[in-house]
């Protein structure tokens, strides 16, 4: 028989003290696309499941007045997609929420599902990391901020603490000339896990990267921010010397595994491939911003 | 008949079945339920190949709410020494893969069953069987099974006097290959792997069993064949076949994973032994673990060509994966791989070889596209050698009327080159392909089936008409059906109501596969609506006073054949069914016939990809399906059996297999990481039908369903080697495995 | 744990079900209310085939807890049509032999829905794409997507 319950707390205080109430056999609920997927397989058998769908502040967007955002950790692909500006801002992070699964999947997926489940193929995270967001988040001992990229530290597990709870996300505002852009590697042309993942986040003035950010994906425990790669493109033109070298640092930073998805020869080639295709098309966007 | 004179046939009509499906009302098999009824749940071997050394049911028989235990002791025995064929089964498999007996065969062999009174108590009752199990080393491929110290899956198979792993063979041969081979001008030898892959239907296997206390069972279950589940029931649980009613419930896809049972019998004795009704129902995981896929292969394939392009000889070697169980479709490889040919000396040779993976099942033309896979390759091949186009090369040694085949028959009228010469004629193959894409063909053949088929044809009262069948509907047969019937009896098409019987309301009729259904059972149809309309003239002529040859049935009346007969007003469907009782009793008739006549099918294809060549990821850009179907009785329903199946063979030639890992798990058991084709992977299918009529079928038709898988393989493999210049003999051509061949031919370069 | 109660709007009709806390909506659907027209093909959100529409969103029935339907609007298949009145998507399914063995139709007209709502104006690669997460193995999709293409220009042509 099933001991597990179900709660949907109102406040962020009741589902804090809730979740941390329920120890290690708590689960927080927010699309369920990987909670109820874990639980139908057996690999997870929640004591105490807190939905935290109701909580005002994970479901919000808010652009504030500098012109970053603040995403609330459970707002999910569908309705992140329909705001008026977060999209034209960031799309790169966006895309990547949105390429999850299929539609019925982006109907309920969030960034916050999705970094705290802590798969290194994670889609929501790359861009992310690349954007430089801020994940906040509240536990028993209160709020704190964590980068998101020092949020994954193994395939499944956070740096989160036991009974902290992902609360929002926060993208900084950026120069004029700045955009992103989300690439994946995938067999078919939906509905697979990526193969490999690159976000790529660029600022251009008059045709040159003034700054850049790349996160990569499944290719490494966790999505990784290659420094190196960003350092070959700031300054550059984006021209071919400039792409090969951060998509050298690309392959370079991968340390992935063979599996059912990929080989480690395949994405270690496939990343720097990604990098070069995924800041074509970042500069596109920023040189139309 | 002709197209133009036809009212129904040939037109795209509604199906009857149509509207519970498009509002979620009709009943599949996990839909039904019965007041008490109760859960099943089967517990499996965790290994890939262990003995069975004790069972002990006993903690799961006390758990709460568990009301009976299944294992295999409850199953009857068929020895292994006696065969027992069913059909194309043999008893002795079939009562070993659906409960192990002596081995655990594969990982996820059930082991026992449990039904209790809900599915989460029967799953937990599932995990207190205590199973002591001897682990044996297993092997899964096809070279792990013939390894000299390779694990032996069985000790009464032998081949050659030794244990081993091959249970059986099958050849064929025509001419004398050595002559042929030495005559030729160009020989190519190559050989060739393919990945075991699933049918992939979107529904599960499910049942639903209800056994009375005088021990009647009445199955409602997903299936090919309501006939198969009450022969297999009943051979394996020992009920008589008379005591058991199979219902066939509405099936959600089938291409032969459902032609055997894996429930029904479980269930049944669940259900005796609990006396409640037992529903079960495999979860994805399940189906993907237990149920049978179809063989992964080997073969070796040559053959040798004048530099006209005769062919002079050609061989084909093949291994196929059986599972834990004889019985992997050699039949199909061997006999269909180089059928669409003429060739003075052929040989084929097949290998059926077990291993600890679960029992194949039938797939779509079983065996037939591995079969091809390797000999449309080489042609390929054999093209670019001698400079001519591929098409012209299958023309030059097309197989046509009077041809005899390698595989024995000799060949009535039929449309292969009707196919090729559509193809070469078609947009498609004229179409300009841009940087990295190109252009592959391929043809096909499937033998097809008659069998037995029963159908009653009944007027109601209000002169309107119900046709009862006995095959399980997959593919929209019930319409072409409806088409004939009305077409016969000059009525609307809206008039006539088809449902599919059961065994204890329909004569028996065999399996849903084979693409025999229209072919079979509109015999049966024609053959009772003709003696329905025998019946009505026969009441007309009695009205009249005139001798029954006086009368015609035309449009759905009654008349006098000519003026000579006498000046009588048309008498209409519906004014004599008013008049039943006058001509001594209900009209209706029905018809048993084992049909016969059923004749091959061929089909062409074209296939356009491109290839990303830093990714190595293969876009399919258009496909063309080019087909003898005799005649399209419903068209639609044919163009969608030659749409489905091209799918399913551009997702095994890309990215569909089962992937194990060490210990012999099925890895990828989901649609997650199976990866079957999905609507943005495809493009719009082209279809272009071909009517020769089938002389030896009332309508011309000749089966459908199973060629469209046969081509593809190789249309896809060959389109990618015209567009990056590379030949994969291996399956599937996944993105790393492309991508690796990519950069090996750059390297080469 | 003792069973939720809860309250929700199936088809626009005020629906009460008692679940376990981790029961999926589908699960209630099917064997709780009698609503089998959402099929289960794999459990896991990955086939489509319990596609439903939860608020006007479309989502998996396998992947939404039961508990979660509180106060929410849920429309499923047997919601489509109106009485006899077949919805257009659905006439067209027909017609145009978008269907064979029917297990993901369901889930396919649910999701073509949604999209007709949302869109009223889909390439056919915007068909694919939002179909793409209902697996099909019997059509091969072509008449599908032509069927929903076709729906959508006879009522953008209705309106």
């Amino acid at each position: 028989m099933t001991d597990t319950q179900y709660m949907a707390p109102q406040t962020l205080d009741e589902a804090v003290t809730a979740f941390a109430a329920g120890g290690e056999a708590a689960r927080i609920l927010a699309g369920g696309t990987d909670l109820l997927v874990q639980m139908g397989a057996g690999m997870v058998n929640p004591g105490v499941i807190v939905d935290v769908k109701k909580i005002t502040e994970l479901n919000s967007i808010e652009e504030t007045a500098d012109g970053g955002f603040v995403v609330g950790a459970a707002v999910a692909g569908a309705v992140l997609e329909e705001h008026p500006t977060f999209g034209k801002v960031w799309p790169g992070v966006l895309e990547g929420l949105n390429l999850i699964g299929s539609t019925q999947i982006q109907g309920r997926a969030s960034l916050g599902g999705n970094l705290c489940n802590g798969s290194p193929a994670a889609d929501g995270v790359p861009a992310m990391v690349a954007a430089g967001a801020v994940l906040t988040v509240q536990g028993p001992n209160g709020r704190r901020d964590i980068p998101v990229k020092d949020v994954p530290t193994g395939p499944g597990k956070t740096s989160l603490a036991p009974g902290e709870i992902a609360v929002c996300f926060t993208f900084p505002p950026r120069p004029a000339g700045s955009s992103d852009a989300y690439l994946r590697m995938i067999p078919r042309t939906e509905m697979d896990i990526a193969v490999v993942g690159v976000g790529v986040n660029l600022t251009m003035k008059d045709g040159v990267c003034t700054d850049a950010s790349v996160g990569l994906g499944a290719v490494a425990p966790t999505v990784l921010l290659v420094e190196d790669a960003a350092k070959a493109l700031i300054g550059s033109k984006l021209d071919a010397a400039a792409l090969d070298a951060a998509a050298a640092a690309c392959s370079a930073a991968c340390n992935p595994i063979d599996d059912k998805r990929g080989t480690i020869a395949y994405r270690t080639k496939v990343a720097g491939v990604l990098l070069k295709r995924t800041a074509a098309i970042a500069a596109k966007r920023a040189a139309g911003v | 008949m002709s197209e133009t004179t036809n009212k129904w046939i040939g037109q795209n009509t509604i199906r009857p079945d149509g509207a519970p499906k498009v509002t979620g009302s009709a009943a599949f098999a996990a839909d039904t339920n019965m007041p008490g009824m109760i859960w099943g749940s089967v517990l499996r071997s965790p290994h890939a190949h262990a003995r069975i050394k004790s069972i002990d049911t006993s903690k799961a028989e006390a758990h709460p709410g568990v009301k009976a235990v299944v294992t295999a002791a409850d199953i009857v025995d068929f020895p292994v020494d006696t065969p027992f064929p069913l059909g194309i089964q043999d008893m002795r498999w079939m009562c070993r893969n659906v409960m192990a007996r002596e081995k655990a065969l594969f990982h996820g062999h059930p082991v026992a069953a449990v039904a209790a009174t809900s599915e989460a108590i029967a799953a937990e009752a599932c995990k207190l069987i205590e199973v002591d199990y001897e682990v044996l080393p297993h092997a899964i491929e096809i070279d792990d099974a013939l390894a000299p110290d390779a694990p032996i899956l069985h000790d009464f198979i032998e081949f050659e006097g030794k244990p081993s792993n091959i249970a059986g063979t099958l050849e064929h041969t025509k001419g004398d290959i050595e002559a042929g081979f030495a005559e030729a001008d160009v020989i190519i030898e190559r050989d060739f792997t393919t990945r075991p892959v699933h049918q992939g239907y979107i529904e599960p296997h499910a049942c639903l069993v209800s056994v009375a206390a005088d021990g009647k069972a009445t199955i409602w279950s997903s299936s090919q064949g309501q006939f198969m589940v009450r022969a297999m029931t009943g051979l394996l649980t020992g009920i008589p076949q008379s005591d058991i009613r199979a219902i066939p419930a509405e099936i959600g896809g089938g291409f032969g994973g459902k032609t055997i049972v894996y429930l029904e019998p479980l269930a049944t004795i669940l259900s005796k032994k609990s006396g409640r009704p037992v529903k079960m129902v495999m979860t994805r995981e399940e189906v993907m673990r237990a149920s049978g896929p179809t063989s992964g292969s080997k073969s070796t394939i040559k053959i040798g060509a004048k530099k006209d392009g005769t062919i002079t000889a050609a061989e084909g070697i093949y291994w196929l994966q059986a599972g834990g169980l004889p019985g992997s479709p050699i039949r199909g490889a061997v006999g269909c791989a180089l059928a669409p040919y003429d060739i003075p000396n052929g040989r084929t040779f097949g290998y059926d070889v077990v291993s600890n993976r679960s029992k194949v099942a039938a797939y779509r033309a079983p065996g037939a596209p591995i079969g091809a896979f390797g000999i449309e390759c080489v042609l390929d091949e054999i093209a670019e050698e001698l400079g001519m186009d591929p098409l012209d090369l299958r023309l030059k040694n097309a197989a046509k009327e009077g041809t005899q085949a390698v595989h024995g028959p000799t060949y009535p009228l039929m449309g292969y080159v009707e196919s090729l010469e559509a193809a070469k004629a078609h947009d498609h193959y004229k179409a300009p392909l841009g940087p990295n894409q190109g252009r592959g063909v391929a043809s096909g053949f499937w033998f097809n089936a008659g069998g037995e088929s029963s159908a009653q044809v009944n007027i109601t009262e209000d002169g309107n008409v119900v046709v009862t069948t006995g095959h399980p509907d997959i593919g929209g047969s019930r319409a072409g059906i409806a088409n004939i019937c009305a077409e016969l009896l000059g009525i609307d098409y809206r008039r006539v109501s088809v449902l599919i019987g059961d065994t204890a309301t329909i004569g028996f009729s065999n399996l849903t596969g084979g693409s025999r259904v229209l072919f079979a059972s509109s015999i049966v149809v024609t053959e009772s609506t003709n003696n329905v309309i025998g019946t009505l003239c026969a009441l007309a002529a009695k009205i009249w006073d005139i001798d029954p040859e006086a009368v015609i049935w035309e449009d759905g009346e009654a008349r006098p054949a000519g003026a000579n007969a006498g000046q009588f007003p048309p008498l209409t469907l519906e004014e004599l069914a008013a008049r039943a009782n006058e001509s001594g009793g209900p009209i209706g008739a029905g018809a048993q016939i084992n049909t016969t006549g059923a004749e091959g099918g061929f089909g062409t294809h074209i296939c356009d990809v491109e290839v990303d060549p830093e990714l190595g990821t293969v876009q399919v850009l258009r496909y063309t399906v080019l087909q003898d179907v005799g005649r399209a009785v419903h068209p639609s329903y044919v163009e969608g059996q030659m749409q489905g199946g091209a799918v399913q063979a551009i997702g095994w030639a890309l990215n569909e297999e089962y992937i194990y890992n060490k210990n012999g798990h099925v890895d990828n058991p989901g649609f997650l990481d199976y990866r079957m084709p999905v609507a943005s992977d495809m493009p719009m299918i082209d279809t272009h039908i071909i009517e020769i009529p089938n002389p030896k079928h009332p309508q011309g038709v000749r089966g459908v369903g199973e060629v469209p898988l046969v081509p593809g393989l190789a249309a896809v493999r060959n389109a990618i080697h015209d567009a990056v210049g590379v030949r994969f003999n291996d399956l599937p051509m996944s993105p790393p495995v492309v991508l690796d061949a990519l950069d090996m031919a750059e390297a080469a370069e | 744990m003792a069973k939720l109660h809860i309250s929700t709007t199936i088809n626009g009709e005020p629906t009460e079900y008692l679940c376990a806390p981790d029961e999926t909506m589908l699960d209630v659907l099917r064997n709780g209310l009698g609503l089998t027209g959402s099929k289960e093909g794999c459990g896991s959100g990955d086939c489509g085939a319990c596609s439903i529409t939860m608020d006007g969103r479309l989502v998996c029935a396998c992947l939404v807890l039961a508990a979660e339907a509180e106060g929410s609007e849920i429309e499923t298949i047997e919601g489509m049509a109106d009485g006899e009145a077949l919805h257009p998507l659905q006439q067209k399914f027909l017609e145009m032999a978008a269907l064979q063995c029917g297990i993901c139709t369901p889930g396919m007209l649910v999701a073509a829905k949604s999209l007709l709502e949302q869109n009223p104006n889909p390439t056919e690669t915007e068909v694919r794409y939002w179909l793409a997460g209902n697996i099909c193995r019997c059509t091969g999709y072509d008449k599908i997507i032509r069927a929903v293409m076709d729906t959508a220009a006879d009522m953008r042509g209705a309106a």
